[in-house]
């Protein structure tokens, strides 16, 4: 299966997609924002076809949209009463105006296809290289924000107490999850990120009870469940997204059935 | 030296006086009980002496110095205590995620922030349980787990924002007894607010009673009468001691306990609220 030049590609960006994945998810279940990460990835699909729209690249749209939209979320976040609505009126105004894009852009049905449920095995050189950098400097900011964003996450009113910015670090961390998701949807499509940034998170929180085990866990799961959804691929040549959304199901119920015999 | 102290202050919040002209002063090593009625300002109170609300008058001194957000001097215990009764992390990773948890980079400890956690542990009695997960600890449990984070930093001055609510009898005892400790060995001045008197009243130095945007400290008989709490009111108020109890009566009814009814059914203090009522069952 190495022998193929866009199966060596394919793997090398599913498995930068999911490290980043794999952490980002992890502190998105922590703080319980996993809807505000879903809300983001239906902004991409806007940014990324409008993009196209004006003959820019659909990542290019995607992590741009996002971005801001991320920005938006964590700035004016904490003080919105009703997050969830505000968050769910933001999601269905932002595919709303994707569709009218598509509209506007006729020959695109194959390429909202990709967009919706992703191509990993289009990835081409660029494309590697900028998912590579993005990641790599999402990760060191994400180090750089962990120890507060963690407090923050599990306590915050005892975090502002001791001094953390939490405004600061909840934005940033938004902006963050804007980058993994943007990268996500080149994997497995925006309909799909849960399933790489959720799905091994929630499962690493069931199957561990120690902090840095769980973050860990959610990677390795993360990784594994990318890959495998490849290798899979590639044998039965049914598509890499469902691979990928059955391993990380099955890795997450059976999380949610061990800890089940536990208690 | 006074460990908190109160100038002349007057807050006000989305315009409404929360207190006006407080002046007050505690000492160190004081064991102060703060009560008074729901929106009274016993959270708004702890949470200016942690630098967290705008003074509209006055100043507020704690150990000596203008308060600041971020003082390591000051432990806190907040009274919202977000997503932690259903998570599955040990009590040990949460109480660890809050030493120097505002300092940027990776949550890595030093041995010294070790030994200060276990050494903070085993000041509550609580090494047992911060090895259990914390959606199996029964309430007083995760109260005592976060009364010993709270002392991480070895502060000089604790706050403590009911921390008895939705405990049983026999766990608000153990929680009360606990403070009562950490006041006789560390000399430190506890601030602990509550509903009821009843809990605290063998165990506290004084009182500071909050209402009508007024406070006034003092020994527990000479606060708790009827002519000062109908003044803290604003309407006539009976105080009826009973065994060593004290009840405070508004007509026919009990003020407190009514109130404490009140919060059960309406805990609007903000969002992801996880006071967990229903999970003291004890594990």
């Amino acid at each position: 299966m190495f022998a193929y030049d866009f199966m060596r590609t394919a793997f090398m960006a599913a498995g930068i997609v999911a490290v980043l994945s794999g952490f980002v998810g992890f502190f998105l279940v922590l703080r319980g924002q996993t809807f505000a990460g879903h809300a983001l990835s239906h902004v991409g699909f806007t940014g990324a076809t409008g993009a196209v729209l004006f003959g820019l690249s659909p990542l290019a749209g995607l992590v741009g949209f996002t971005m801001i939209a991320g920005f938006a979320m964590g700035f004016f976040g904490e003080r919105l009463s009703q997050r969830d609505v505000a968050i769910g009126m933001m999601l269905s105004l932002a595919l709303g105006l994707g569709l009218l894009f598509l509209h506007f852009y006729t020959s695109y049905a194959a390429q909202a296809a990709a967009l919706l449920f992703g191509n990993v095995l289009g990835v081409d050189d660029r494309a590697l290289i900028a998912l590579a950098i993005m990641a790599a400097l999402s990760l060191v900011a994400l180090a750089f924000l962990s120890r507060p964003l963690i407090f923050a996450s599990l306590q915050p009113e005892l975090a502002e107490a001791r001094g953390a910015p939490i405004r600061f670090i909840s934005t940033v961390f938004l902006m963050i999850v804007a980058i993994a998701v943007s990268e996500c949807a080149q994997i497995v499509g925006v309909l799909l990120v849960f399933t790489l940034m959720v799905g091994p998170a929630a499962a690493a929180l069931a199957f561990t009870r120690r902090l840095k085990a769980a973050i860990a866990l959610a990677v390795i799961l993360a990784l594994v469940e990318a890959w495998g959804g490849l290798t899979l691929a590639f044998y039965t040549d049914w598509p890499t997204s469902f691979w990928i959304t059955a391993l990380s199901g099955l890795a997450y119920f059976a999380s949610l059935a061990s800890t089940q015999r536990g208690t | 030296m006074t460990a908190l102290l109160f100038d002349d202050v007057a807050i006000e919040l989305g315009g409404r006086t929360i207190l006006s002209a407080a002046d007050f002063s505690v000492g160190e090593g004081e064991f102060v009980g703060v009560l008074g009625a729901n929106g009274s300002g016993k959270t708004t109170l702890m949470r200016a002496t942690l630098g967290l609300v705008p003074l509209a008058r006055g100043s507020i001194k704690a150990l000596g110095a203008q308060v600041t957000r971020g003082n390591a001097a000051i432990g806190y215990m907040p009274q919202n205590r977000g997503p932690l009764s259903t998570l599955r992390l040990t009590g040990y990773d949460v109480v660890a995620t809050g030493v120097n948890g505002a300092r940027w980079g990776l949550p890595s400890l030093s041995a010294a922030e070790r030994r200060e956690i276990d050494w903070a542990l085993d000041m509550v009695g609580a090494k047992e349980i911060a090895r259990r997960s914390l959606n199996e600890i029964s309430g007083g449990e995760r109260q005592r787990l976060l009364l010993s984070q709270a002392l991480i930093g070895k502060p000089r001055l604790l706050l403590l924002d009911e921390p008895l609510i939705s405990l049983d009898p026999a766990h608000q005892k153990s929680v009360v007894e606990t403070a009562q400790r950490l006041r006789d060995e560390l000399k430190i001045a506890i601030l602990f607010s509550a509903h009821e008197l009843n809990p605290l009243i063998h165990a506290i130095d004084r009182v500071l009673y909050l209402g009508a945007g007024k406070a006034v400290l003092g020994a527990v008989d000479e606060v708790i009468t009827g002519p000062t709490l109908s003044r803290l009111y604003g309407s006539e108020i009976e105080v009826v001691r009973v065994g060593g109890r004290v009840f405070v009566m508004s007509g026919d009814y009990d003020v407190e306990r009514d109130a404490h009814r009140h919060e059960e059914g309406d805990h609007g203090h903000g969002p992801a609220h996880g006071h967990g009522h229903a999970h003291d069952g004890g594990a």
